[in-house]
């Protein structure tokens, strides 16, 4: 008689799981690659386009890999942040311009400063796919030893990064 | 003009379908004959201004109307013909208008063809279908109107994403939503009988051809999202277990389960309870799929709208679609299970068993879709749950199901003998054996023990379905008679046996590799020579392309030329791959172009895919089977 409630239990029990991650954070994703040693890549330099920048010449330093292009409104929101902390010179900025038009790239450093150290220019969104990137802006955390520490979905800005990046670096340290 | 046309006729629809849920259903407890009369041309009346706004926004695209923030968003001048119609569903607004459309197409045809029906029970399935399609108008109208205007109007679009541009995609979404939406058709049958006073035996019966209708177009509609995925994405695979193809495919293991069940309860009158449950199950299933993916609470990668203040209103449509519906079953079902034996070996323990196995296998999929949510929420870390581990956890109760489909096909209602049942089935099982041994090892080179236990039972499914075949067809007196309900039943599992075969071969003989080409470069791989001869630069309607001449050699004879794309759109600017494929019956041979990699070298990724065809052939077998057994003439009685 009374197994006929169950399915409305089972119902009522992980409708409020719904409610409540309806209202999270989405901006964190989990991503596979946290932990892992960083995907291997080389691309032309967005700057120079004879210069090939190699993955393997990235590494024995702590860096923040960020994905950009032109096209993207929140890349712009988080940009003063970026010219910001490279001003402070807190740690190396690698960028990776993604699925973007040469010239327009060129033209926005020009207009809006470049926080980059490098940038490597991913026409075809291919290295950004090994790296699972979901859409820009999206930003890595590397450590020395090119293991990806943290990574976050979304511009960035002030808290985020003393609250997740500052926080990582140090945990990594440690 | 014609977006207000549409916005009003919406609105017009949204008001009508108020009047045909209350006054169908209120008609139907009150046994008032006016009411119920007037539920079909209330319905009748519905579905012809959702059609009306469904024309107008059609008309918006194909007429490059970008005043319309919809069509300015979604489509450009330039798009071809095609695809500016499919980009109607190619985003969320229009996608809900689809789905608003294809269910007053649904009533409509349960209008049309219920009339033999108990009036009373028709009336409360209109109902029912009535106040479905008021909740989604409205979600519609207040969250998502694909007729709102910009101003001022952008001269050009935005253009429909790139990666929707492909006839796969243009006709995937609606043949899906026939399936979802079609299982409404049996949760208003199911909510219907359950209002009854006293359950009426025959609502089995009714519903069959209904609930197969929904899963044949289902089955369909994910086969082609698989093939699109396929040759579109350049993946490699053909199912990834992304949380939208599993919101798919929960719905189907339901609906599957669902047909297997209506038939115990057809023709023996148990399991009522159960099958209510699976009516209301499939639907709910349907709902929570699509919308929890829609409203950013599942994150995808074909999620394309995320927005808190639709997801509070899906969350307190589907309270009330589906908490209200497994109230009324946990207050009615107890008064309808009826005791009626049948023996331990019998079909009724088969299809039980079937039932079992593919509620399992959902709820192991509703399990790793929610995991990573539920963990979330109590703080416990954030995880992805992949392919790899639905992969296993799929093997559990898929294994055992496949065992027991030829054993439920050959055995008997009520009672069987294990000896009758064993000398049907042991010359099909020696010979699948045999076969299943020989192909993989000798053929192809290699075996191993899920290789050898795939192959075996796909064509010991093979050859049972056959055989169960030839039994549907019966010569009396010189007048062929075939019994269409066998016949489209031994279909299904036909079709079965060929996707499992397709995917046991593919799964273990599959190649897939990069490889850098220079210009005049011959390589091979799985034993076929592959030569890049030139790449040349190309123009197409909205995009350019860089396309690759490669020829494909078996031995020294010259079998294709294949010419794969990368392709840059123009207005968006993304780069799609456009790969070649060499399809064969018995293979597929694929190839996209990757990136350049300097000095006229390229990375080309190279694809063999043995059989892998044969994983969609089966699924339209399976729905061709579904087909033939609707036809059966019991139905039109």
């Amino acid at each position: 008689m009374k197994k006929h409630y169950l399915p409305i239990l089972f119902f009522l029990a992980i409708m409020p799981i719904f409610f409540i991650g309806m209202d999270r954070d989405k901006s964190v994703l989990p991503s596979p690659l946290i932990g892992e040693k960083i995907p291997q890549f080389s691309l032309p330099s967005l700057i120079n386009s004879e210069l090939q920048i190699d993955s393997s010449e990235l590494l024995n330093n702590t860096f923040l890999f960020n994905v950009w292009a032109t096209w993207c409104v929140g890349c712009l929101e988080e940009h003063d942040f970026l010219m910001k902390l490279s001003e402070s010179n807190e740690i190396p900025i690698v960028g990776l311009n993604w699925r973007d038009n040469h010239n327009d790239a060129l033209a926005w450093l020009r207009d809006y400063g470049n926080p980059y150290t490098i940038i490597a220019e991913d026409v075809s969104g291919r290295v950004a796919i090994d790296w699972g990137v979901y859409g820009a802006p999206e930003s890595f955390l590397v450590n020395s030893n090119g293991i990806i520490i943290h990574k976050h979905l979304g511009p960035l800005d002030d808290d985020i990064w003393e609250r997740d990046f500052s926080r990582a670096i140090i945990n990594d340290a440690n | 003009m014609f977006p207000e046309i549409g916005h009003f006729a919406l609105i017009l629809a949204l008001v009508v379908s108020l009047c045909q849920g209350s006054a169908s259903l209120y008609g139907a407890a009150k046994q008032n004959k006016d009411l119920i009369t007037l539920s079909r041309p209330l319905a009748h009346t519905q579905s012809l201004f959702v059609l009306i706004a469904f024309a107008c926004l059609v008309y918006s695209f194909v007429s490059d109307d970008f005043s319309v923030l919809y069509v300015a968003s979604n489509s450009q001048l330039a798009l071809p013909l095609l695809f500016k119609v499919s980009a109607v569903w190619g985003a969320h607004e229009g996608s809900l208008l689809l789905w608003v459309l294809i269910l007053s197409t649904w009533t409509t045809l349960v209008c049309l063809f219920s009339k033999n029906l108990p009036d009373i029970f028709s009336s409360r399935v209109i109902g029912v279908l009535g106040f479905l399609n008021f909740g989604f108008i409205l979600f519609t109208l207040f969250t998502s109107n694909p007729f709102e205007r910009i101003f001022p109007s952008p001269l050009d679009g935005n253009d429909l994403n790139p990666l929707l541009q492909d006839i796969g995609l243009a006709i995937h979404p609606p043949i899906l939503y026939v399936g979802y939406v079609g299982f409404a058709v049996a949760y208003a049958f199911a909510i219907s009988a359950m209002l009854s006073e006293k359950l009426d035996k025959n609502w089995a019966k009714w519903t069959r051809p209904w609930t197969t209708a929904a899963w044949l177009f289902l089955t369909i509609g994910i086969a082609l999202g698989s093939w699109w995925a396929y040759y579109e994405l350049g993946w490699g695979g053909w199912w990834f277990w992304d949380p939208v193809e599993n919101a798919s495919f929960m719905p189907w293991l339901i609906g599957t389960a669902l047909i297997h069940s209506l038939a115990v309860t057809e023709k023996r009158g148990v399991f009522i309870s159960w099958t209510l449950l699976l009516s209301v199950s499939a639907f709910s299933l349907s709902l929570l799929g699509t919308f929890l993916v829609r409203s950013g609470i599942l994150i995808s990668v074909h999620a394309f709208a995320t927005d808190p203040e639709r997801g509070l209103f899906i969350l307190i449509f589907l309270i009330s679609v589906i908490g209200g519906a497994l109230l009324l079953y946990a207050k009615k079902a107890s008064d309808l299970d009826k005791k009626v034996g049948f023996g331990a070996l019998s079909r009724e323990t088969f299809l039980l068993l079937n039932n079992v196995l593919l509620v399992i296998a959902t709820i192991l999929i509703l399990l790793g879709t929610l995991a990573p949510l539920v963990l979330e929420v109590f703080n416990m870390g954030k995880i992805s749950i992949g392919a790899p581990w639905f992969e296993i956890a799929m093997l559990v109760p898929m294994i055992p199901l496949l065992i027991l489909v030829t054993m439920g096909m050959h055995s008997l209602w009520i009672k069987d003998s294990s000896f009758n049942l064993y000398k049907k089935l042991r010359s099909p099982l020696g010979i699948a054996t045999l076969v299943g041994i020989v192909i993989p090892t000798f053929y192809y080179g290699r075996s191993g023990l899920l290789l050898l236990i795939g192959s075996t039972i796909s064509i010991w499914i093979i050859i049972s379905s056959l055989l169960s075949l030839r039994s549907s067809w019966k010569n009396n007196q010189g007048r062929f008679h075939i019994n269409r309900s066998v016949a489209g039943m031994s279909i299904a599992h036909l079709g079965l046996g060929v996707f499992v075969f397709g995917v046991t071969i593919v799964s273990s003989f599959g190649v897939e590799t990069d490889r850098g080409f220079s210009l005049g470069d011959q390589i091979s791989v799985a034993g076929y020579e592959y030569k890049l001869n030139s790449i040349e630069s190309i123009k197409g309607p909205n995009y350019e392309a860089i396309e690759a001449d490669i020829s494909v050699f078996d031995g020294s004879e010259l079998i294709s030329h294949l010419r794969p794309q990368k392709r840059t759109y123009l207005v968006q600017k993304s780069p799609m791959t456009e790969a070649a494929i060499l399809a064969k019956w018995n293979k597929d041979l694929f190839v996209a172009l990757g990136d350049s990699l300097g000095n006229d070298s390229w990375s080309i990724r190279i694809q063999y895919k043995p059989m892998v065809r044969w994983i969609w052939l089966g699924c339209l077998i399976m729905a061709l089977g579904g087909l033939i057994a609707i036809s059966d003439k019991r139905y039109r009685r």
